[in-house]
């Protein structure tokens, strides 16, 4: 409830500074500054059309698409780092330097070789993300404790156990963290790649607002892509974590 | 001869001298030996390579005659730190190395519940491993050492990270259990009374020469008392010889 209040003030500070800025001392022009009410406005002509339904449900559709592909290649890439000393000592440093980079990079390429498509969108939230999945990946392996290992491999455990039943559920915890943090990344890098194709979306929502000189629509779209990065995480990644902990008596108490 | 150690040398490759050097050992069927010795005098490294753990520089290990080149449940461990699962419960920690092995559900059950009685437990047997006391945990570990009915069971330090009173009762019970199962046990401890109180015989390991420096064969019957005059004076001679050998 504190919460909520907090955000309407905070609305409320936004249309003062607003209509004192821009309506009294006519500080800035009313067409680089957005206003609540012309959010609002915006809003409801964008539902009117259904077009802020289809841009977040075309987004949503391809940042899970391409953060399951990137997940798929993140874990592969990441168990290969961890299986190889060769690797661990001459790739990695390299994938973790390439992490680095923002996902805008990816966009020449994307475009050169899979020209103005959804394909060219994918290519960049893979690139975004799986890096980072991979990384996380061999870390968390890395991270579990030599005992566990040592007492399942002295019960029996071939190679196969080793990893199904121990490491596994040992580093899971650390690897929700890690495809939590690849989600943002993927989240992140979508709209990168969407701000550049023409195709329906929030990102392309967000350049047309742009070319419409309509400041309003492009907060509104700036809102929603936080929103729904909020609703992703806390209704899937933080629950996940949650319960994970909790089963283990790990919870710090925090929240 | 259920485990025989075999001029058993071990040097670490940052090491100028050999941490274990030349240790031969025989440890019967149904036998309960302590090793003995100061920190530092490679005692979890004996332990470690008898558990296939570690390699040696040279010299073998060999149970029933084979050769022991890599971890397995024929030679289970118990270790100072649990070890314990913290994402199964008590009892699913303690069928873990018979679901491994591919055991039936009933002989799982059956042999789960055999052993979580014996370490009295049962009635713990749903409980999350962070719920139960550090006790109750090191029971946990034992059972499921327990389950495996290794030809011998390693146990490194079981005992040493608990509270004093705490670890007597889990001594008197572990002497109760041996009893019970006659399970041949190579148990690695720096507690001299703890040795005289558990074992058959006590291996004594010297610091500086990697040796075993004797070994004392513990005739007292049992269940054995801290403060019996033989138990004091045995307790005595091989504090000296532990300590002597430290300096």
């Amino acid at each position: 409830m504190g919460f909520l209040l907090f955000l309407v003030l905070l609305i409320a500070a936004w249309q003062g500074i607003y209509w004192l800025g821009v309506e009294i001392l006519a500080l800035w022009k009313p067409y680089a500054m957005p206003s609540p009410l012309g959010v609002a406005e915006s809003f409801l002509d964008l539902c009117q059309d259904g077009r802020l339904l289809e841009a977040t449900g075309n987004s949503l559709l391809r940042g899970i698409g391409g953060y399951v592909i990137a997940l798929v290649i993140g874990v592969a890439l990441g168990l290969l780092i961890h299986q190889s000393k060769y690797l661990q000592k001459n790739l990695k440093p390299l994938v973790l330097g390439v992490q680095t980079l923002p996902s805008v990079c990816w966009v020449p390429f994307s475009i050169l070789w899979f020209g103005l498509t959804t394909q060219a969108i994918l290519f960049v939230v893979v690139m975004g993300a799986a890096f980072s999945v991979a990384i996380s990946v061999d870390n968390a392996i890395k991270n579990v404790q030599p005992i566990y290992t040592k007492a399942a491999l002295t019960l029996g455990a071939n190679k196969k156990q080793l990893y199904l039943y121990v490491i596994l559920p040992a580093c899971l915890p650390e690897l929700v963290a890690g495809m939590k943090q690849g989600w943002s990344f993927a989240w992140r890098a979508l709209m990168a790649g969407e701000v550049m194709t023409t195709s329906v979306g929030l990102g392309q929502t967000l350049i047309m607002g742009r070319d419409l000189a309509d400041i309003n629509q492009v907060m509104l779209v700036m809102l929603v892509i936080v929103l729904v990065g909020i609703i992703i995480d806390k209704c899937i990644f933080s629950v996940a974590e949650k319960r994970i902990l909790r089963k283990r008596g790990l919870t710090g108490g925090n929240e | 001869m259920a485990l025989v150690l075999e001029g058993l040398c071990k040097r670490f490759d940052n090491s100028e001298k050999d941490t274990l050097h030349e240790i031969d050992l025989e440890v019967k069927t149904g036998e309960f030996v302590c090793i003995v010795g100061a920190s530092g005098c490679g005692k979890s490294t004996l332990l470690n390579l008898v558990a296939g753990l570690e390699q040696p520089t040279q010299g073998k290990v060999l149970l029933d005659g084979e050769e022991v080149l890599k971890p397995g449940a024929d030679r289970t461990v118990m270790f100072q730190e649990h070890g314990l699962f913290p994402w199964l419960s008590v009892l699913e920690n303690v069928k873990f190395g018979m679901r491994m092995a591919g055991f039936s559900k009933e002989e799982q059950d059956k042999k789960a519940q055999h052993y979580l009685e014996m370490v009295k437990l049962w009635d713990y047997r749903d409980y999350p491993i962070h719920q139960i006391s550090g006790g109750m945990r090191q029971r946990t570990a034992l059972a499921r050492s327990l389950t495996m009915e290794s030809r011998v069971l390693l146990m490194d330090e079981p005992f040493s990270a608990l509270d004093k009173q705490t670890s007597n009762r889990l001594r008197e019970e572990l002497q109760r259990i041996w009893m019970e199962t006659k399970q041949t046990i190579l148990f690695i401890t720096h507690s001299v009374e703890e040795a005289v109180y558990l074992a058959d015989r006590v291996v004594v390991l010297s610091p500086d020469s990697g040796k075993v420096a004797e070994i004392v064969t513990i005739d007292l019957p049992r269940p054995r008392h801290v403060y019996a005059p033989e138990f004091v004076e045995l307790r005595h001679r091989i504090l000296e010889e532990v300590r002597g050998e430290a300096v």
